[in-house]
């Protein structure tokens, strides 16, 4: 009994059950959902495809956790993401040699300095200006599509380039490439902000900016560090995103990613109050909304109508978040502790 | 607070004889309109709208006339009623996201359901019920369940787009007969200028807020709820009604310019007027309104708007310009104005 109670209590008790029973529809509907079998040396399965798919999601959702507990946001990735799925496909279309190994390093390199630049940006206006940040990356999250505009003119790249394309289909050891990057980001951003002190000087910036800088904490370096890996994060994304379809669109790449991620951060118990985090919550986060969409393709709803599930998801996970259903329940169980007290009483 | 420390000039400004003494006192009431956070915005607003226009004027020919004036209202009308719902957000500290989507919506509604044969007579009625019934469940996830604001208006947002999209993956086009004669009618002013029953539509709702903001209780409780919840609370005001109407209000008005923008595109298409929210933003935060509440004017906003109409304008005028270079001015002048912002009110601390 107690370590049931433990287990609900657990933070991450509703996200997994979430993810289980949506699993759970999808091997009703299909079968063979859990089955992965290895096909030309490559792994192939449903749940291959949702590791894939959601992965980057899963790397901007990284970022986007380390941003939300400094009581952040950052509504520009998606944006990010199209300028650095942009920059890489001009330098690949503007070099003679589209497909060599070296063109693409330059190409990659070039659009992830620019991330930087951007992310540095997003932190400027947020630790120097004290802008809000809703609104301070709101100016990149529309100047950013126009800069991504500007840089492919408004064309649609395509590009033919092996290497390139790797980045987005490949396999590595049987493994999808987007896969081992998203685990890469999320293994050393654990490892960084959980080994070391970091992670506790986010959680307290969030909590009082103020009062941990007189602590002794580098506030403002912090939030700089932060929104330039959340920039990092969404550029990566991008690249995976601009390769796996071969073309750069500045209008279409990343578009809504910045919610899904919002989404996934919040599904994962990471309060938009800041203060706290859990990256593994946002692992199964990201898993759950990638899960929710090939649920909607398995169990035959129409797949347009994946943003209303997404909404109504949202919706359920921030009311049962909220400070009011919470008084609610705990006053519902109260009242019912008492009812038994009498009952117990009465016998 | 400003009148205590104005009125010790006031004598010396009326009553003293013509000389430095009065010009300096008329310079120093200048720079204090001009660095209150109240009014300095929307001033410097007037100023840049004004040389804008005249740079307009002396650059390009035929730009100088009324009718380009008059069609900053015909394009933008929508805008100014999304900018008014908007304003009232801000002015209460919040922030809609979804106006753009529920624009997008309701141009859906429209064009499938007069698709379908229904008469522009009840559709509009129903599209104005449908997206104040949407800004009422998002004001009372904001009040009552303490959600912020931005999070469950982006939840409306992803509700509205996702709902355009179980309506129509595709463009639907308005071929109703009313509709059409409204979206085309032009109503003449005189000197071969004319408008379209849209800009008085919006002219109107800008009236209504006008007076609603500055004539009714509701409206100080609007700026109050701004200046400090916390203290409109305590001062017995109707915080939780006031702060869950505005988010009617606004969804009200993102209904109303969806039907607007429809009279403009004849058609209905999920992806139209993303990124329109900002504009909204941009809008009212150039016009002057505070970001964080209490401060701006209706009026401010609208001013925004043809701020951001006549740089349209110019960008459409030159020619060689790229339309996506709309998007980074908008950007750009937004900052420049949150920044402008910024130093004011830290000023005034």
């Amino acid at each position: 009994m107690n370590v049931l109670a433990r287990v609900v209590a657990h933070r991450l008790f509703w996200p997994v059950v979430m993810l289980l029973v949506l699993f759970a529809i999808n091997l009703i509907a299909f079968p063979g959902f859990f089955t992965v079998s290895v096909r030309d040396g490559h792994l192939f399965g449903s749940l291959i495809d949702i590791l894939r798919n959601g992965a980057p999601t899963l790397i901007i959702a990284v970022g986007m956790t380390l941003v939300i507990a400094t009581r952040g946001i950052d509504l520009s990735v998606g944006a990010i993401a199209a300028i650095s799925g942009a920059v890489a496909c001009s330098i690949i279309l503007g070099s003679p040699t589209p497909g060599s190994l070296a063109t693409v390093a330059v190409a990659v390199s070039v659009a992830l300095l620019i991330s930087l630049v951007l992310g540095v940006w997003n932190g400027f206006l947020v630790a120097v200006l004290g802008i809000q940040p809703i609104i301070a990356t709101l100016i990149l999250m529309t100047a950013g599509r126009g800069v991504a505009m500007l840089i492919t003119e408004g064309q649609i790249l395509t590009v033919n380039s092996p290497p390139f394309k790797f980045l987005g289909s490949g396999f590595w050891f049987g493994v999808p490439i987007a896969v081992i990057i998203a685990a890469v980001v999320f293994g050393l951003a654990a490892l960084i902000t959980r080994r070391t002190a970091l992670g506790m000087f986010i959680e307290s910036v969030g909590i009082n900016p103020e009062a941990s800088r007189q602590a002794g904490v580098r506030a403002r370096g912090l939030l700089f560090a932060v929104y330039t890996f959340c920039a990092f994060c969404a550029a990566i994304a991008g690249l995976i995103l601009t390769a796996n379809t071969a073309a750069a669109d500045a209008n279409n790449t990343g578009l809504f990613i910045e919610l899904d991620a919002i989404l996934a951060v919040v599904i994962g118990g990471t309060s938009l109050a800041g203060g706290r985090y859990s990256l593994l919550g946002t692992l199964v986060g990201a898993l759950v909304i990638q899960t929710l969409v090939t649920t909607v393709y398995t169990v035959g709803i129409p797949p347009i109508a994946t943003m209303v599930f997404k909404a109504a998801v949202v919706t359920v996970v921030c009311l049962l978040q909220s400070p009011t259903t919470a008084e609610a329940f705990s006053g519902f169980r109260r009242r019912l502790a008492l009812r038994a007290g009498k009952g117990v009483a009465a016998s | 607070m400003t009148k205590l420390l104005d009125a010790p000039q006031r004598p010396a400004r009326s009553g003293g004889p013509a000389g430095p003494a009065q010009r300096q006192g008329l310079a120093r009431s200048i720079r204090s309109l001009l660095t209150s956070p109240k009014y300095g915005p929307v001033i410097v607003t007037a100023v840049l709208f004004v040389a804008v226009f005249v740079i307009g004027g002396v650059r390009y020919r035929g730009f100088f006339s009324g009718q380009v004036f008059l069609n900053l209202l015909v394009d933008n009308s929508y805008l100014i009623v999304l900018a008014v719902g908007m304003t009232f957000v801000i002015l209460t500290g919040g922030i809609d996201l979804s106006v753009g989507a529920v624009v997008a919506l309701s141009g859906m509604i429209a064009a499938s359901l007069l698709q379908s044969g229904w008469s522009p007579g009840v559709v509009i009625p129903l599209i104005l019920v449908l997206t104040s019934v949407l800004g009422l469940l998002v004001g009372l996830m904001i009040h009552v369940f303490k959600v912020q604001p931005f999070i469950a208006t982006l939840a409306a947002m992803f509700l509205a787009r996702g709902l355009c999209y179980v309506i129509s993956q595709n463009s639907i086009s308005i071929t109703d007969e009313t509709f059409v004669q409204l979206a085309v009618a032009r109503i003449p002013l005189g000197g071969g200028m004319s408008i379209t029953p849209s800009v008085i539509i919006a002219v109107v709702v800008v009236a209504v807020a006008v007076w609603v903001l500055h004539a009714t209780r509701f409206g100080r409780t609007v700026y109050a709820i701004g200046g400090g919840e916390q203290s409109g609370l305590l001062m017995g005001l109707p915080v939780a009604r006031t702060k869950v109407l505005v988010y009617v209000i606004s969804g009200f008005c993102s209904g109303l310019a969806g039907v607007l923008f429809t009279f403009y595109t004849l058609s209905g298409y999920p992806l139209t007027a993303i990124g329109t929210e900002l504009d909204a933003i941009a809008a009212v935060v150039i016009g002057g309104t505070l970001l964080t509440g209490g401060y701006g004017f209706v009026l401010g906003s609208v001013l925004g708007v043809l701020v951001l109409g006549v740089i349209q304008t110019i960008i459409t005028f030159e020619g060689t310009l790229s339309s996506w270079w709309t998007k980074i001015f908008i950007g750009a002048l937004l900052l420049v104005f949150i920044i402008l912002q910024k130093v004011l009110t830290a000023r005034r601390r």
